[in-house]
Parts: C-alpha cells; structure tokens; sequence
C-alpha cells in the first residue's frame, strides 16, 4: 500500500506531465461572506494530493477529496475505501484508499479530527473520483480538532508550483 | 517510463488509463515493447543435454520450431531460478527467452551450470545473449489479421500464411525492406495475455521502421494500440499467468505454482535435472505439497501482493497474496497467491486481509478469462 504520492511518482510519469497540464482546480464549494466579516472558505492542500475546505466561521467541520491532478495521475478508480464514521484520525493517517485496476493508493488526512460523514456516491460510483474530484467525488467530511492544523498546509498556488515541480 | 531492472519502461501510455487499455486488448489488438526481455541462444550438439540438466521439460516432445513455458531450477531446493520460453528450432539450436528482473542473475547461472556440464559425454554446448534485438508482442483477437496485413504489404507478401502458424510454434520470415537492407524476423504466435497474439524479435536497427508499419496498419480503422506494461500486467493475471517475482521465486517449487503440466514424465523417471529430488518427490506425492498457487475471487476491495490469506473460521493465516487487480474484463477483483494444501480447492471461502480487514473471498479456478489461443 502506498500514499497517493507515491503512487503518483511511481506511475509512467513522463506520459503524465507531457499529457496533463498542471491546472489546479480550486473546489467550487460554497464561500460565503459574513456582514462585518471577509472571511471566506480556506482551501488548502498536501503534498499527498488531498485537498480540504473549510469555513472556520461557520462550523469546525471540513470537506476532504484528492485533487484533479492526483485523480488524473492515478487512473479510474475502480473501488474508494471509505472509513467508519466516528472514527478518530491524527493529521498524516490513512483513513481511506483509492484503487485503480494498476495500484491502491491510501488518502491521507489533511488534519486531526473525527469522520463525521462520508460520500456514499462513491461507494457506488467510484469514477466519480475521476469525473469530479473536486467537487461531487469529495470524500468525507472531518469534525476539525485544531484548525491551526491548516496553517501548515499549501495554498493553491504553492500546490500548483509543487506538482510543476 | 518507470524504471526497472536498468530499463525504462513503458507502463503507461498518455492516451489510455489501464483499464480501457486493457480492454482494448480484449476486442481489438495492443502492440507491447518487450524489448527489455532476454533472448538468447543455445547452440551445439549438447545444447539439449543441457537444458534437460537445468530444466525439468521434456524438449524432445518438441516438434521444430515448437515453444514451451519452462522453469531452470535451483539444484538443491528445486526452487524456480526463472521461468523461461523455450523454443526448439532443432536438437542442437534452441531460442530460449528468459525475463529482464533475472538478467544477471540468468547469466551466472547458465555459465556455472555449462561448467559443471560434462561436455565430453553430453558434447558441447555454447551460450550466447542476442543483446541486440528488439522485442514487440502483439496481442489480441486482430492481432492475425494486422499482422499478416503487416506481411503481405511487404515484399515478403505470399510468404507466410499465419493460419499455418499454430499456438506454440515459430517461424523467421525475410522481409526486404529496400536498399538491400532484408530484416529476419523470428515470429512466435503465443504471449502474456491469454490472447491470440505473436512475439517478434526484430533486429535494433530495424525494430523502429517494423514496429512502426505494423502500428500504421494496425491503425486503418482504429484496431491497435501501443499498450503500456501496466495492461501486461492485468492482462497476464486474468490468463492465470505467472509474474516471475511476484508468483514464483526461488522459494517455489514448479509443483506448488501449479506448473506440474510443464514437466516431462520422462524427465522425472530419469531425474537428471537440477532439483530433481524435491521435484520428483512432489511430482509423485500431493501430500508433499505444503502449499499450492491458487486464484481468488475478493469482494470489495481488491487484494494486492502481500496480502494475508486467513481461514474464516479461526482467522488463522493459511496463505498470501501474490498479485491481484480488479480485472477490467470481469468488473470484480481478482488475485492469485498460495494457500495450505487443503484450502486449493476451487470454491473453497477463504478471509483475505486488506488493510487489517478481512474480506469475503473464495478459491477460483484459473484462467480467470478463458484462453483464445489459435491452436491446431
């Protein structure tokens, strides 16, 4: 078993970069704007490819997915291991795979917390991964336990400059 | 390109995910580089002596110009040193192909093994690496039709009809490619996919403008695919083939990894190869057979290399993945691995262990996809 990051730089890599260009999708989540306050949806994203969304001033829950670039890289998902609900995760832990028909590919979590809820559609519908990585293949959600923990994380831009690299 | 065994290796080609690539194979035709193979040759007048003394094959059974899968095997454990295709052009000259991971491995042993040869009863044999050959599969149900398409747009047109050319069997074809420049190509109907198909060996300086007219061909109407290893590798486990390294090391014996049909019955009476003793044993006895390679059916998620095996009742480890995938052919997951002899059964429910969850599988027949093999 292998991180999505592995997986990605194990696969024919030279087909990838020649054939895919780098765009980073930013997750079209909602972003609201609260009166008196400008503060939006933080998007942020790992080295292992995941992407999370979260509106701190709303609720202390983040959605969590792989981005285009990893989904592309990896292949069509045949099968997304989903974890239990209620299960508690440190930032760095596999809480979910993704399988294609070549490899499987843990999901990392982005941040600390508690799996409050998970996207059934895939469980029937695996290619969604593929389709809509960053918007109808999210993967869960996560009750954050120290939103600091995104601090640490990449902008879009920082991502964008880190899979180019 | 992904390296591998100090090769680079297409595994993926931009233009396909592996399974549509895979599938492609299927209905249409793919074309492989497996240039990074070994060929070599074997020549001399104890050139068959030889390979009976590391091999447990019965290569007078051999019709010239017949293949067969063999194994050259460890002289004490019996274990397998590497699987090899052998073909037989005559007694005293065999193609023999061997895989690229095993290359230096290979050579050390069939240089020790033709030193411990006795040369003066058995005559002498020579081994020599055709270092500078190309190699493509072609593979799939129009694989024929591309390929003699390929030969009648040549000057060689008339020269060789594949319907002649059966399963297991080669033959060399002169091609005139202009400017005096004739190519010898060796065509070998068989391959890696359980798909009617041809291995040719074409020479470096040639394989680029030979590979390229069949792919030109291959294209009128949209029949072929160059297909990355990544398929080869999915491809081969639906056919219920064998990946050196990962199925079969030198740890197994040919009798645990169910390749009992490739040994000769005489060779066994006469047991003058390379691990005979545990081989011949095993051969006669089931019951000393600790362990036997088997295919499963997984439910859910797909087992991989590794993966335990457990019986479902106790949760005791009875065996391990070797390799598996979810077969694009069959849209369910399927593996293949050994388990303890009395669990080998087809049908028999086993626990497969994928990241600490053990999940429904049961013992399958393999091929998982029947075979398409152009036979006589």
């Amino acid at each position: 078993m292998t991180s999505i990051a592995r997986s990605v730089s194990f696969r024919a890599f030279s087909a990838i970069r020649s054939s895919y260009r780098v765009t980073v999708q930013m997750p079209r989540l909602d972003r609201r704007t609260f009166s008196g306050s400008t503060r939006v949806s933080v998007i942020k994203f790992t080295k292992d490819h995941e992407w999370i969304q979260h509106d701190p001033s709303v609720s202390d829950i983040a959605t969590v997915g792989i981005t285009a670039y990893a989904a592309h890289a990896l292949g069509d998902a045949v099968f997304v291991e989903l974890p239990n609900l209620d299960t508690e995760v440190a930032a760095g832990d596999p809480f979910g795979a993704v399988e294609s028909v070549k490899s499987a590919s843990d999901i990392m979590s982005p941040v600390s917390g508690i799996v409050v809820e998970t996207n059934q559609k895939l469980a029937d519908k695996p290619s969604l991964i593929n389709k809509s990585p960053e918007k109808d293949g999210w993967i869960l959600k996560i009750k954050v336990s120290d939103a600091s923990e995104l601090d640490g994380l990449m902008e879009a831009s920082e991502y964008e400059a880190y899979v180019k690299k | 390109m992904v390296p591998f065994a100090g090769y680079s290796m297409p595994v993926l080609y931009s233009d396909q995910g592996v399974g549509d690539s895979h599938k492609f194979v299927r209905e249409k035709a793919g074309l492989f580089d497996v240039s990074h193979m070994v060929q070599h040759r074997l020549t001399g007048p104890g050139a068959l002596a030889f390979l009976h003394s590391v091999t447990p094959s019965d290569l007078l059974k051999l019709s010239p110009g017949q293949s067969t899968l063999s194994v050259l095997l460890h002289p004490v454990t019996g274990g397998i040193v590497d699987d090899l295709i052998i073909t037989l052009e005559n007694p005293d000259n065999f193609y023999v192909v061997t895989n690229a991971a095993c290359k230096e491995k290979d050579i050390e042993y069939i240089r020790t093994n033709i030193a411990k040869f006795d040369e003066s009863s058995n005559g002498k044999v020579t081994h020599e690496v055709l270092g500078n050959h190309g190699l493509i599969a072609l593979q799939g149900p129009l694989a024929n039709v591309i390929l003699q398409e390929y030969i009648d747009s040549t000057p060689a047109r008339g020269k060789l009809d594949l319907k002649t050319l059966y399963f297991g069997f080669a033959t060399y074809l002169d091609i005139p490619l202009g400017l005096g420049n004739v190519e010898t190509l060796h065509i070998a109907r068989g391959g890696y996919t359980g798909e009617d198909g041809f291995e040719i060996a074409i020479s470096a300086k040639n394989a680029e403008a030979v590979t390229q007219a069949i792919l030109d061909i291959g294209a009128r109407g949209d029949r072929i695919k160059l297909t990355g290893l990544g398929a080869r590798d999915s491809l081969r486990l639906e056919a219920g083939m064998c990946l050196y390294g990962h199925d079969i090391d030198d740890t197994t014996t040919p009798i645990e990894a169910g390749l009992k049909w490739l040994i000769g019955k005489q060779r066994i009476m006469s047991s003058n190869f390379n691990g005979a003793e545990i081989v011949a044993r095993q051969y006669g006895d089931w019951k000393l057979v600790e362990r036997r390679r088997v295919g499963f059916f997984v439910d859910g998620a797909p087992a991989r290399e590794g993966a335990e095996v457990v019986d479902k009742g106790t949760d005791t480890v009875i065996g391990k993945i070797t390799s598996g995938c979810p077969s694009p052919t069959l849209g369910r997951n399927i593996a293949m691995g050994y388990v303890k002899s009395g669990f080998h059964k087809a049908g028999t429910p086993v626990g497969v262990k994928v990241r600490g969850k053990v999940r429904d599988g049961v013992v399958a027949k393999m091929p998982f996809v029947e075979a398409k093999y152009y036979k006589n």
